[in-house]
């Protein structure tokens, strides 16, 4: 399990650590298709390898986290 | 060397219950490096520990001994991983027992110490640690009595180093034990690295409960056949539970795994009433009805196949003079007073779960109650999984199982307010309000 370069994207999903996350929620703004926010704000995420498309928004809803709790993580 | 040869030693192998808290001597006495030789012979001469760490570690696997802390993952899998380093490495024993229904730890330090410590040596030779440490809570007793046992053991290779746990309910919790023995706070950090990566200063860290080594000290000595002599093929041995709630004796008993709870309270002079729910695993495991799990063999696979848990064998039984939502409602208290506040299913999630459940248990409006009832469902959905460590999930599995065993009791609390018997508790849980964290 690592973090991945923007060049990969294979099997690649994604995951937040969740002591980093204050819940800014722009990951939900960026990546909705893969994160919803529950009622107090904090990301719930839907862990599952992402598509092309996706794993493109991904990067930048990860760059654009301000705490830089979201993650790309390849394999489990 | 056969590990049919190992039963041969001269120290007589024993085959019955006790076998950690053997005394030797008067029940309770915390037995000494003299007795602890003549009862055991000296862990230099164990045929294992002079086959070398491969081989014990093929042992330990043969015994099929699992972690005794919690979890029941097998001890030989942690052993392999942290082994395959080329790092030096660094053993943990962990007798920190933040579970407050839990004493196990504590009367195995105080019964047989230099069990527990020829455990620690072993872990050392398994792995190729340099560096030991055992983790105790703070104010615990048995500070003194393995201060006192270190202080007679002049073979050990590895130097061992108290370390104290703050009394929290997770500083126990891996990664919190490795944060606080590295000068940080007893909180859990984000894995990984997992601490049999990069632990205690960076290095490879063996963490095995106080039991689980007290254990592997007898494994050295007699082999995986005489482990496997008690117990289950898929829970070996014996291991230690602290029973209590409504039966006649309470406290810490060492069973043979696969012992029934009709056969634990039986030997132990019965239950004190009609048990109606029993709490297994403690409180990140669950409750069941009485009749659902009283004959069920008390392990880690036969519980899980029950859909309970065995975890550290914590079980508290309860009859009709306490009601369960009542004691649900103030652990997950607890739990919520117990958060480190770090993670924000957890810092949100835990005190709103605990509100609603003492709105469902001890309120007497019953369009709050039922609300509060939805909304728990929904929680409990919620906030599992999105921890750095298990508590969210812990404090969910035990809300989920309240309601799913005191469904009628739910019912009769949303009807007409809470029971009788609601202002009574009976399961302990620290007030830690002024206990810091490191």
């Amino acid at each position: 399990m690592s973090i991945v370069a923007p060049v990969a994207r294979t099997k690649v999903h994604v995951t937040v650590n969740p002591i980093d996350c204050v819940a800014h929620g722009m990951c939900a703004e960026l990546l909705p298709e893969r994160i919803s926010l529950d009622e107090w704000g904090y990301p719930i995420i839907d862990g599952r390898p992402l598509s092309e498309d996706e794993y493109r928004h991904a990067v930048r809803a990860a760059k654009s986290c301000p705490t830089l709790a979201l993650l790309l993580v390849e394999g489990r | 060397m056969s590990v049919e040869t190992l039963a041969g030693s001269q120290h007589a192998s024993p085959t019955t219950l006790p076998r950690l808290l053997i005394t030797g001597g008067e029940p309770g006495a915390t037995v000494d490096l003299r007795t602890h030789l003549e009862l055991h012979g000296r862990l230099a001469l164990a045929p294992l520990v002079r086959g070398g760490d491969a081989l014990l570690r093929k042992v330990i696997a043969d015994s099929g001994l699992r972690g005794r802390g919690g979890a029941g993952f097998p001890s030989a899998v942690k052993l392999d991983a942290v082994a395959r380093t080329s790092k030096r490495a660094v053993v943990v024993a962990n007798a920190s027992e933040g579970e407050p229904a839990s004493r196990k730890d504590q009367v195995l330090l105080r019964t047989a110490p230099h069990l527990v410590l020829d455990g620690i040596q072993l872990g050392a030779i398994a792995v190729g640690a340099t560096d030991a440490y055992l983790y105790l809570h703070r104010g615990s007793p048995a500070h003194s009595i393995v201060e006192r046992a270190l202080a007679e053991r002049t073979e050990d290779k590895v130097p061992v180093t108290l370390a104290t746990a703050p009394n929290r309910y997770i500083a126990g919790e891996e990664s919190a034990l490795v944060n606080q023995i590295n000068g940080g706070l007893a909180k859990p950090t984000y894995v990984p690295p997992r601490p049999f990566e990069s632990g205690v200063g960076g290095r490879p860290t063996l963490i095995q409960n106080a039991e689980t080594l007290a254990h592997l000290a007898l494994i050295a000595r007699h082999g995986a056949t005489w482990f496997r002599g008690l117990g289950t093929g898929e829970d070996p041995g014996s291991s230690l539970v602290t029973i209590s709630g409504a039966v006649n004796t309470k406290g810490v008993a060492e069973i043979a795994l696969g012992t029934s709870l009709r056969e634990l309270t039986t030997a132990l002079g019965g239950t004190s009433g009609a048990p109606t729910a029993v709490l297994l695993g403690g409180y990140y495991g669950g409750w069941r009805s009485a009749e659902s799990v009283w004959d069920v063999p008390l392990g880690h696979a036969s519980l899980r196949a029950a859909g309970a848990s065995f975890g550290a064998g914590i079980i508290a039984v309860i009859d009709d003079s306490t009601c369960g939502l009542a004691e649900t409602a103030r652990i997950l208290r607890y739990f919520a007073n117990e958060s480190a506040q770090q993670c924000g299913p957890c810092l949100n999630g835990l005190p709103a779960i605990a509100t609603a459940f003492e709105t469902l248990t001890f309120g007497r409006d019953r369009k709050a109650a039922n609300q509060s009832l939805n909304r728990l469902q929904r929680w409990i959905g919620l906030v599992s999984k999105r921890g750095a460590c298990a508590m969210p999930d812990g404090a969910a599995q035990l809300a989920k199982s309240a309601l799913d065993t005191f469904a009628a009791e739910i019912d009769a609390h949303v009807r007409r307010g809470p029971c009788a018997v609601a202002n009574r508790s009976l399961l302990p849980v620290h007030s830690a309000s002024d206990e810091g964290w490191s």
